[in-house]
């Protein structure tokens, strides 16, 4: 095994002097240069929100003579597990000879192993897809010592780039340690370091990839990632927002058509539904008609995510289900297994075409025409045209004759938010039923997107507190929700089972055993809820609730 | 990760050039290998060009004050790793004597790096020690070079029986005939006659040749300097017959990518 120790550019490649370069002159080491060149086809992948980058991890697919490894490295460029694609049939220990994924693909696409293993925590359930393709050819020498052992490797990488654009970058030289001998290669990269025509790489192979096609590693997030100011108007903040929010929608489009996996549909659910709460909560700083126009179709265009989201959670929870059962058997439950299978197909089906509809296509463009016709408008800058902060939604409290800054529409909102939690939360008694936590659940999520929407406003340390205690109310009235809507649905499912003759007796019990444990878990988030809101709603919670709102507003 | 032990009571009867070839065939399979020359001799070690010398010596090791881990060096070839003999490895058998259950010492060692490596080759000094008691506790298949003598048959038997009283888990021998010269006739009759009687006696022989003696002067396994040689095809077969015997499957060969 080896490990790259440093990397290098070569500026100005013109082949001969650099081959002078790499003979290391003047050093104990002799230079053996095999100058065989491979021609290596490399593709980099990552999830699409990058979350092996942000563990500081690398996947790379080298593919040459038909033999293919995808290496997983880490920060160090020491390679934690690999595994290796051949021809011939039968897979080795190292799974050599299993076949050779496609990508995008989801993790169940390699063979079980260490490399499955080690990506399973930080991957999920995302895909892995490309985020760059290069072709290279390499030229190895080896770097041998008195006794003409190798103790370094000096690769010369002339890399051009495919994908994400086509693109010439300079050539790099790489300097690996075999085992046991990281000084000895330590030295030859100081000597490297020092020959004319060379600099050190700042960028490894990934990101000058990537950067030759305009990207970065990165680059995309689920979270909101606005900048706003306290003092910028409240419209030029909800317009900021709104784009940001928009721009999330529309990155997950493309992924969710195509079905790659279930994390694009639920980040274009989310940013619709945030979109939705922009909107209701304050939307009428902005042109009146703006909310009014948009608010149904963002409406059309999250109910129609909602079939197949609810069927990515139950399959998503269904291994844990199935291993749950006590009287019934995990394959009891295979009938039912199918029908949610076969009802995700169809599910999918209507939601592309939705989202390939005429009807889709105006929501994007007259939405990107009003966000771009109000950013330039200034975002309600305009004197005269911005509503009072504190006044209600809905677009018919514009008065003033200067627009509220983002702060205080931030205080006001999440003031209000906040002081309907409580009233909401008071009101409900162990007698109340299920609706009054359905609602509660939603002034909650209302008041947690407030929170995020003007997150940047705020110290960061009161911000993480005040969502913290309202994190933990909200798990627990989501666990309950959750339940009651799986065991409405369960049973659902149950009647339809039964009129598509597709349900042997074996597996309707199976599925009343699973309805009994949501209704046991319901229960128990129940029992839950009054020591959560009694934590959410005293007098330090609420006291940091008004520090908060109170420091950006000041 | 199978674990193979080049064994004999005898020196000088092909332990070491056994282990360096049938570990560099099981790396060229694809398999990654780990040789550990036990050998205070070092002839593995010299072979594969690697100083022999382990920080702290073979108390370290064996004490674990240093982790096998740290001793380990790439040698020039994909997927083989050595661990390097020191000078010290011949007081190893005091050190063990002084360690907790001598005889798993070790297997014990070994065990961490069972996801590292698939394949691990003990080359062990001659003679019957603690050492040795200690490899055949650890090892999987005990690779036996025999010159083909009437005398090594009764080493062979002497083996066997001593294996057969060992506690716990016990290594399977393939034995088989090293240093053969056809041009003796016992040697022949010998070579001959045993595979056939005895199932835990190779098939394949290494014959005595020239291009073995050379690996000390080309500083390489001859199935890498002369793979196409009739040494390199011998040991080739003996690494198909030990790998079978081990219950491990045969690799598509692929070489491994820079």
């Amino acid at each position: 095994m080896q490990s790259v120790v440093r990397q290098f550019l070569l500026n100005g490649d013109d082949g001969a002097e650099s081959d002078q370069v790499l003979k290391l002159p003047g050093s104990a080491f002799a230079v053996s240069d095999t100058s065989r060149s491979m021609t290596l086809r490399r593709v980099w992948l990552d999830t699409f929100d990058w979350r092996l980058y942000q563990s500081g991890l690398t996947l790379e697919q080298v593919s040459r003579a038909g033999v293919t490894e995808l290496a997983l490295t880490g920060r160090d460029g020491a390679v934690l597990a690999c595994d290796r694609f051949g021809r011939a049939a039968g897979p080795g220990p190292d799974g050599a000879g299993s076949a050779r994924p496609s990508w995008p693909g989801l993790l169940d696409a390699l063979p079980l192993g260490p490399l499955r293993d080690r990506l399973g925590p930080v991957v999920g359930v995302r895909a892995l897809l490309p985020v760059a393709r290069a072709v290279s050819v390499v030229r190895e020498a080896r770097v041998l010592n008195s006794d003409e052992k190798t103790v370094a490797r000096i690769t010369v990488d002339r890399m051009s780039v495919r994908f994400p654009a086509a693109a010439a970058v300079p050539t790099r030289l790489a300097v690996s340690a075999l085992r046991g001998y990281q000084g000895q290669a330590l030295r030859v990269a100081d000597l490297l370091a020092a020959a004319p025509g060379i600099s050190s790489a700042s960028q490894s192979g990934l990101e000058a990839a990537l950067a030759a096609g305009g990207r970065r590693p990165g680059d995309y997030s689920g979270k909101i990632n606005v900048r706003l100011s306290p003092r910028m108007p409240a419209a030029a903040a909800m317009v900021t927002l709104l784009t940001a929010l928009f721009d999330t929608l529309l990155a997950n489009v493309s992924g969710t058509v195509r079905d790659v996996d279930i994390e694009f549909l639920h980040d274009l659910r989310i940013a619709v539904r945030r979109t939705r709460s922009a909107l209701k909560l304050a939307g009428d700083v902005l042109p009146a008609e703006m909310a009014g126009r948009f608010r149904p179709e963002f409406k059309w265009l999250g109910d129609l995510t909602t079939p197949t989201r609810d069927l990515d959670v139950y399959l998503l929870g269904y291994p844990e289900m199935a291993a749950g059962l006590v009287a019934a058997t995990a394959e009891d439950l295979q009938p039912f297994h199918a029908h949610l299978e076969r009802n995700r197909v169809a599910a999918q089906r209507r939601l592309a075409r939705g989202l390939r509809s005429a009807r889709f296509a105006r929501l994007r463009g007259d939405w990107a025409d009003a966000l771009a016709g109000e950013a330039v408008r200034g975002g309600g800058a305009r004197a005269g045209t911005g509503a009072r902060a504190g006044g209600a939604p809905g677009g018919g409290a514009r008065a003033g004759a200067t627009g509220p800054s983002a702060a205080r529409l931030a205080a006001s909102r999440i003031g209000r938010a906040h002081r309907r939690v409580l009233r909401d939360g008071r009101a409900i008694t162990p007698a109340s039923p299920p609706e009054s936590l359905h609602d509660l659940r939603k002034r909650c999520k209302e008041l947690r997107y407030l929170l995020e929407f003007f997150g940047s406003l705020y110290d960061p340390g009161d911000h993480w507190r005040a969502v913290r205690e309202l994190k933990a109310l909200q798990d627990c009235l989501g666990e309950f929700q959750d339940a009651q809507v799986q065991r409405d649905e369960i049973g659902e499912f149950a009647a339809q089972m039964m009129d598509q003759r597709t349900a042997p007796a074996a597996t309707l019990l199976a599925m009343g055993e699973i309805a009994a444990g949501l209704a046991a878990a319901q229960q128990r988030a129940r029992g839950e809820f009054a020591g959560r809101f009694r934590d959410f709603a005293s007098p330090a919670g609420q006291s940091r609730f008004r520090a908060l709102t109170g420091t950006a507003a000041a | 990760m199978k674990i193979f032990a080049t064994y004999n009571i005898k020196g000088g009867v092909g332990k070491t050039s056994t282990a360096v070839n049938l570990s560099y065939l099981a790396a060229a399979d694809g398999y990654r290998v780990l040789l550990w020359d036990l050998d205070a001799q070092a002839a593995a070690s010299f072979l594969f060009r690697v100083k022999p010398r382990v920080k702290g010596g073979g108390k370290a090791l064996i004490r674990g004050t240093r982790t096998i881990d740290d001793a380990i060096k790439a040698t020039d070839f994909d997927g083989l790793d050595l661990l390097p003999a020191d000078f010290t490895y011949r007081n190893l058998d005091l050190v063990l004597d002084a360690a907790k259950k001598p005889q798993r010492r070790l297997g014990s060692l070994l065990a961490p790096l069972d996801a590292e490596y698939d394949v691990v080759f003990l080359d062990c000094p001659p003679g019957i020690s603690l050492l040795s008691e200690s490899v055949l506790h650890a090892a999987d298949t005990l690779l036996v070079p025999l010159i083909p003598t009437t005398l090594s048959v009764r080493t062979l038997d002497q083996l066997t029986d001593f294996i057969g009283g060992l506690d716990g888990s016990r290594p399977q021998i393939l034995a088989f005939f090293s240093m053969l010269d056809r041009r003796k006739r016992l040697h022949r009759e010998i070579s001959e006659q045993l595979p056939a009687q005895r199932s835990d006696v190779a098939a394949t022989a290494i014959p005595a040749m020239s291009l073995i003696e050379q690996m000390s002067v080309q500083r390489a396994p001859v199935t890498a300097f002369a793979p196409r040689s009739a040494a390199a095809r011998r040991y080739a077969e003996l690494w198909a017959e030990a790998r079978e015997r081990a219950g491990l499957p045969q690799l598509s060969g692929s070489s491994s990518m820079p």
